[in-house]
């Protein structure tokens, strides 16, 4: 199968194509030097904006969390029942879209991979079920480790190689591609009822281990194992009046890790880390997006997602247990707890978030300034967080808000003074250009996730592609924000795998695409050590048998297996 | 011969994992670890089977080939206005995600057994929220276990061995670091185990819930008795849960099926959240059927809602009490049902089975039962985790791999493989 998109506008950042006219080529699902054009389809894309699919690195979608967000919530289903039509299959959205849905929407928008960010080991077949059902997108899964209690032992005795070789072990047994940390030490501690640790040097009860010792260990694992991914983490203290304290500690407590100015710490949802105040004491709180960038932007080892937040009804999930405990305090709405046997926790309480509400107003512009005080968006990536900041569509929104002042001013107008004040959204005059939206949006995920056929449309590529019916040459995106808002939201051509998988407002084709993992190899003895530990010790620390905690690759519908060479 | 270990038991919601199973000329002749349940399933599953699809003709069920009754069924779904598929607690999630597909096509309406049993804890998980937690939690941490209307002892056998009381954990050393409680109307098989028992007087759980939460809010309790049990004994039990430091309420049936159903629900789950505030506390369902949990998992991620699904409109609808199967049957509105795995017109009301009867009635079921007897068309189906493999997710909702470990019958095939055909015959029909 081949296909020619012509004269189309392209923003290819990772091959420093900036707004061209060109051709592209696409045959069996990669993009090609050639293709053969009596044979080929032929899009006709003239005046209208091509980039490579879109790249979503931090989204909660499918697994055990997001299914009983989905469970617990009827009410945020009634509201926008998704019909069945042709192939495309029913559903319901709005915040926690059912698993069919879910691969519509982000097809719809020209997105064509997504990495779901925190899932249990102990439940990942849960996990792959849902993968397995999410149409249309590549996509993959982090594991949690930071309340892990083989990672915390093995950390704590210093026994880095152990807890590598573990780690790699689980990747590899239950199909997970990153290592995710969520408020390391804190789920622990909230198993027995206990709160947020907001001091990274506190001992975790019963385990002999800080959070900030948690943190180095598992950068240390990451780059030992050479995963493609560097460490993702949801540090302490997530929501809370004068975090940002918090999350210069969890930078800088890798810092001296760098050895060859590589990436080292991935800051999930910074948005939700970066308030200034004092603790605990809400009528302090403001941006603290001003010392977190100044940090960043000095150090590029670090790289962040925006988290960012949008004004409207929607769900709360993590693996933060004790934080969503303080979210239901607050608000006093429905609040979910799942806590996981020997690996971390879980809660959902749903939030709507309020343009008039001081606190709420504030995260909005932290979101935005954020990225727009970035001086190296190769290391920023677009996000909510979905649904935590905002349902997935809501990114159009999103790139409107990055790329006009006017429609920033247009929100600003709208909330509280007193929180305006707070921020430095109104002082900042940068718009994103459409290349800069490329690169947060495609280039920059695909290569912070090190993905190398991902983000781009350079020869060998998948041929993962949206085309957008904007023309942006002749669109001031100031000015049309809404014309953006509603060209991203619906992309005239998605192109998924070389083959058209939404167009005109239609879904045309559902299939199941593949999920990436990661297989890292280590040392036969050390593997030796660690199978034997595990089968020696697994009924003392599970309910279930070590063989039937293993999914075997033959249960991903299309597996996408990354050998890696480790340091072991 | 060959030995399995690690078998799941494909019996009750504790889906246990560790079942060893010895098969010799396809037949099993030696199970290991399995409660009496378990291994009475292991063993003489395949004694009461069912061998041949029949059909009824001259008001008689008789013999007829696999074609045959997919055909019929097929036709008479492309026909039927307002057709009812229900079952799959003992199905595979495959199987279910087909039974979905199967409902979507034909506009109908799709549910699961926890319409009958656990569906108002469902409920009052979905106006409050619920605590909880997975079943090795308990086992490491529990001081305080508290089975509410629900007698494992009977119906889960090993759920005290493996989950709650007796398990060492690693705070835990077994049942000398725990206190049992178990609130029920009978002194149940449980409740002679219990360090602490309440005898609740039928249909009054909603009372004695909220006493218990008013005395977690430090406010007296005027009466001698709540629930007919003395005042002082609530207090008591109020108490233990407040100071415990890690509690859990397993509730069941008796609490879910008696005066009050979804309030209660509502009523123990805002009870366990409040109880939060002083303590860890947890809460959750003992699910009867294997893969009840996952039959909510499956519907819940295709479409939203976990159980009484209405496709009919062409996107997914719930309304507990409208949409869901015993609703439907009583008001007659149903004119075809299709049953995979269960036997409503022995579990159901008899207001709901009468209008069964008055419409075509397919039932896909390794063995018969009194719904088979009275159905059109009977398809017999291998049993999953014995005959073929799948996934199921235990009460707790971690998903495990239910394996083949014999072969079935020639030509019986399982639930997934039987309505894809089915399936496929309906889109072939409406193509036409
Ligand atoms: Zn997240």
């Amino acid at each position: 199968m081949e296909l020619i998109i012509k004269n189309g506008i392209v923003y290819d950042p990772l091959n420093g194509v900036k707004g061209e006219a060109m051709d592209i080529y696409v045959k069996d699902g990669k993009i090609v030097e050639k293709a053969d054009g009596s044979k080929a389809q032929v899009i006709d894309a003239t005046n209208m904006l091509v980039l490579p699919g879109g790249v979503d690195m931090h989204t909660h979608f499918a697994g055990p969390k997001v299914n009983l967000a989905r469970m617990l919530r009827p009410e945020d289903h009634y509201k926008d029942p998704q019909r069945k039509r042709g192939v495309r299959r029913c559903g319901t959205g709005y915040s926690i879209p059912s698993v069919f849905t879910t691969g519509y929407w982000y097809a719809e928008m020209g997105f064509t991979l997504a990495f779901e960010a925190a899932n249990p080991p102990l439940k990942m077949m849960h996990v792959q079920d849902e993968l397995n059902d999410t149409p249309l997108i590549d996509k993959g899964a982090y594991p949690v480790f930071g309340n892990n209690w083989y990672v915390m032992e093995s950390l704590s005795k210093g026994k880095i190689e152990e807890c590598a070789a573990y780690i790699a072990w689980v990747l590899s047994a239950i199909k997970g591609y990153a290592i995710k940390v969520v408020d390391p030490g804190s789920v622990e501690e909230w198993k027995w009822g206990k709160g947020q640790i907001g001091d990274m040097d506190k001992q975790v009860e019963n385990f002999g281990i800080t959070p900030k010792e948690i943190v180095r260990g598992l950068a240390k694992v990451a780059k030992l194992l050479n995963l493609p991914h560097h460490l993702h983490i949801h540090t302490n203290m997530l929501g809370n009046p004068g975090n940002s304290e918090v999350t210069l500690e969890t930078m800088k407590a890798v810092k001296d890790l760098v050895t060859n100015g590589e990436l080292l710490i991935h800051m999930a949802h910074l948005q939700f880390h970066s308030y200034g105040g004092k603790e605990k004491d809400w009528n302090s709180f403001r941006s603290g997006s001003e010392e977190i960038m100044k940090y960043i932007n000095k150090n590029p080892y670090v790289s962040f997602d925006m988290g960012q937040i949008a004004f409207t009804d929607t769900t709360t999930m993590t693996a933060d247990g004790p934080f969503e405990y303080n979210l239901y305090e607050i608000t006093k709405n429905k609040w979910m707890n799942a806590d996981i046997e020997f690996e971390t926790g879980s809660g959902i309480v749903p939030i709507e978030y309020k343009r008039d509400n001081f606190v709420h107003s504030i995260m909005w512009a932290v979101g935005l300034e954020l990225a727009l005080l970035s001086k190296d968006l190769w290391r920023v990536a677009l996000s909510t967080d979905h649904p935590n900041g905002a349902p997935l569509t809501f990114y159009p929104r999103v790139i409107s808000w990055l790329m006009s002042k006017k429609a920033r001013e247009r929100v600003l107008k709208l909330i509280p003074s007193s929180a305006r004040s707070k921020t430095l959204l109104g002082s900042i005059d940068r718009e994103f250009n459409f290349e800069e939206i490329a690169i947060i949006t495609r280039a920059s995920p695909a290569k912070l996730l090190g993905l190398k056929e991902k983000g781009h449309l350079g020869i060998g590529a998948d041929a993962d592609i949206a085309i957008y019916d904007i023309n942006p040459k002749a669109l001031d995106p100031e000015r049309d924000y809404r014309k953006i808002r509603k060209a991203f939201r619906f992309a005239k051509y998605t192109i998924k795998d070389g083959k058209i998988v939404y167009k005109d407002n239609e879904i045309i084709e559902h299939f199941i695409a593949k999920t990436y993992w990661v297989n890292p190899h280590i040392r036969e003895d050390l593997y030796n050590y660690i199978n034997s530990e595990l089968e020696r010790n697994f009924d003392k620390y599970y309910t279930v048998k070590i063989s039937n905690y293993k999914i075997p690759e033959g249960y991903l519908v299309k597996s996408k297996r990354i050998d890696i060479i480790t340091k072991l | 011969m060959k030995e399995y270990r690690d078998i799941l038991c494909p019996v009750c919601g504790c889906l246990c994992d560790d079942i060893e199973v010895n098969v010799e000329n396809n037949s099993i002749v030696k199970v290991q670890n399995a409660c009496a349940m378990g291994a009475s399933k292991f063993l003489n599953f395949s004694k009461e089977r069912l061998k041949n699809p029949l059909m009824r003709k001259n008001g008689e069920l008789v013999p007829c080939s696999l074609n045959e009754a997919i055909d019929h069924i097929s036709r008479a779904l492309v026909k039927a206005e307002f057709p009812v598929i229900y079952g799959f607690a003992l199905s595979s999630c495959e199987a279910i995600k087909v039974g979905i597909e199967l409902a979507e096509e034909i506009g109908a309406v799709i549910d699961n057994q926890t319409t009958v049993c656990h569906g108002p804890g469902v409920q009052g998980l979905q106006d409050i929220g619920q605590v909880s937690c997975t079943l090795g939690e308990v086992k490491h941490r529990a001081d305080l276990i508290i089975y509410w209307g629900s007698n494992p002892q009977d119906a889960h056998p090993r759920h005290f061995e493996r989950y709650s009381l007796l398990p060492e954990g690693r705070f835990r050393g077994g049942k000398k670091d725990r206190k049992l409680v178990v609130v029920d109307v009978r002194k149940t098989a449980t409740a002679r185990m219990a360090d602490f028992y309440i005898r609740i007087e039928q249909g009054k759980d909603f009372e004695l819930i909220s006493a218990l939460r008013a005395l977690l809010r430090f406010e007296d309790i005027e009466q001698e008795q709540v629930a007919g049990i003395p005042k002082e004994k609530v207090e008591e039990l109020a108490e233990m849960m407040r100071s415990c430091e890690y509690g859990v309420i397993f509730f069941g049936q008796g609490l879910t099926q008696t005066i009050g159903k979804d309030r209660n629900g509502d009523n123990l789950f805002a009870l366990v959240r409040d109880l939060n505030k002083f303590t860890k506390f947890l809460v959750m369902p003992i699910r009867g059927h294997y893969n009840v949990t996952g039959s909510n998992e499956v519907l819940t991620w295709q479409t939203g809602f976990p159980f009484g699904v209405d496709l009919s409109k062409g996107y997914p609808w719930y309304n507990p009490g409208d949409t869901t199967v015993v609703d439907i049957f009583r008001r007659g509105e149903n004119d075809l049902t299709l049953v995979v795995g269960s036997d409503p017109l022995a579990h159901l009301p008899r207001r709901a089975t009468m209008h069964i009867l008055e419409h075509p009635l397919f039932t896909i079921d390794p063995s018969m039962s009194l719904t088979a007897m009275a159905s059109n068309v009977v398809i017999p189906s291998a049993f999953y985790g014995l005959e073929a493999e799948g996934t199921a997710y235990r009460m707790d909702g971690v998903a495990l791999p239910l394996k083949k470990i014999v072969e079935p019958p020639e030509g019986i095939l399982p639930d997934e493989e039987i309505l894809r055909r089915i399936l496929e015959k309906v889109k072939e029909i409406r193509g036409k």
